[in-house]
């Protein structure tokens, strides 16, 4: 009996898991105050889902001139399971968990 | 402009499947961050067995080869050796398994290829249980927590033995590079790695990574928890290069441990005794950690 071999001998996982929109996990939602965010990046370096994308640095207020030529920061909603890790890590107490259905129909 | 104090380069993508506020996630991802593209990974049955999703899906943008529970060692030695025969000498060969896959039941192909003396890391993420099937104690569990299969209640069947210590195991075997690190300083974390990097040979590195899900805290403290077990000197982070110790954080005011297990549910049911147990075997931990150091340092 011959062996039929299959076309693709090994398996290989092809999509990305971004096609995967976890931020439906969600129950409380971060909310960066860029109105205290210092900018200092520890909530996109403790993310643990790199969920926290950087900015142009025009994009968002800033509470000092100073800080106005770093980037900024942004939440990507459609990955954030809403662990709060930012939030409790954050030096500025800059981000605060909503929750999800308090939001409201703002911004997605 | 950003100032950043670890690589900016991503090979860990969103949308993975792990629980909220993952410590072994964050773990992978430091790694990879050190590590750079030309990296190979094998992982055994684990948490990260499912947290790139299921299959066609892949959360790593670095080539992933799943083995059996028991094997990493040997699947780590293989793809070594192959990728040296083809020439590819610059491949970084990662075998990534939780703790039970590494003090348990990949213990025997862990020993079998630090003897071996592959050119490979090997990286426990440790959880300390078994977190993936449903939190069972693992050797790597500590004294006193809960877990599934050492319930608490008032027959008080936490665990009673002592957690292993794969670490020191390693040192054991003689290898030139043994760390231990946790999430909670990336920095230590990427410098161990890139400092193992350069060194030819077999390399252990055990990561702490708290799990909200199996150690019953919320999961905002992932980060919060793994600090203050470095703080306490829960588990105090070292390196050992060439047999010779060097402490990488001495905490000038330890903080008593019981900051570390009040944060966690699986030790809510420890009396003030058992607490000062656990504080005590700390203490002797740590103070024979800092008698190695010495040890080895002077000739």
């Amino acid at each position: 009996m011959p062996i039929i071999l299959p076309e693709e001998p090994t398996p290989i996982a092809k999509v990305p898991s971004t096609e995967n929109k976890t931020g439906g996990w969600r129950t409380f939602r971060p909310i960066i105050d860029y109105e205290k965010c210092i900018r200092c990046y520890i909530c996109w370096k403790f993310c643990p889902d790199t969920a926290i994308d950087f900015a142009a640095p025009e994009k968002h207020p800033a509470p000092k001139d100073a800080l106005k030529r770093f980037d900024t920061v942004e939440i990507n909603y459609d990955y954030c399971k809403g662990c709060g890790i930012c939030a409790n890590e954050c030096p500025a107490n800059a981000i605060e968990l909503v929750l999800e259905q308090n939001v409201g129909g703002e911004e997605e | 402009m950003r100032k950043l104090t670890i690589p900016e380069e991503e090979y860990m993508l969103p949308g993975h499947t792990a629980c909220l506020g993952c410590g072994a996630t964050i773990a992978m991802r430091y790694v990879l961050k050190a590590l750079g593209k030309k990296t190979i990974l094998s992982i055994p049955a684990c948490c990260w067995a499912v947290i790139p999703g299921v299959y066609p899906h892949r959360a790593l943008d670095v080539p992933l080869l799943y083995t059996a529970f028991e094997v990493t060692g040997a699947s780590i030695s293989g793809i070594r050796e192959a990728l040296d025969v083809l020439g590819k000498e610059d491949v970084n060969v990662v075998g990534f398994a939780g703790d039970g896959g590494t003090a348990d039941i990949g213990l025997q192909a862990l020993s079998a290829a630090m003897e071996r003396r592959h050119n490979v890391f090997y990286i426990m993420y440790d959880n300390e249980a078994y977190m993936n099937t449903g939190i069972q104690r693992s050797g790597s569990t500590p004294w006193g927590a809960w877990t599934t299969t050492t319930p608490g209640g008032k027959k008080r069947m936490f665990k009673h033995e002592p957690k292993k210590n794969v670490a020191e195991i390693m040192v054991a075997h003689n290898i030139p590079y043994v760390a231990t690190a946790t999430i909670a300083y990336p920095e230590d974390l990427i410098a161990k790695l890139r400092r193992a990097k350069e060194i030819k040979g077999p390399k252990f590195i055990q990561i702490f990574s708290p799990c909200p899900t199996g150690w019953r805290h919320s999961p905002d403290k992932t980060v919060e928890i793994s600090r203050l077990a470095v703080q306490t000197n829960f588990f105090p982070l070292y390196e050992v290069i060439n047999g010779k110790y060097k402490v990488s954080i001495k905490p000038k005011n330890p903080k008593p441990v019981k900051e570390f297990l009040k944060l966690q549910g699986r030790f809510r049911h420890l009396t003030e005794e058992e607490v000062e147990y656990i504080q005590h075997e700390i203490d002797e931990n740590w103070k024979a950690l800092l008698k190695k150091e010495r040890c080895s340092q002077e000739e």
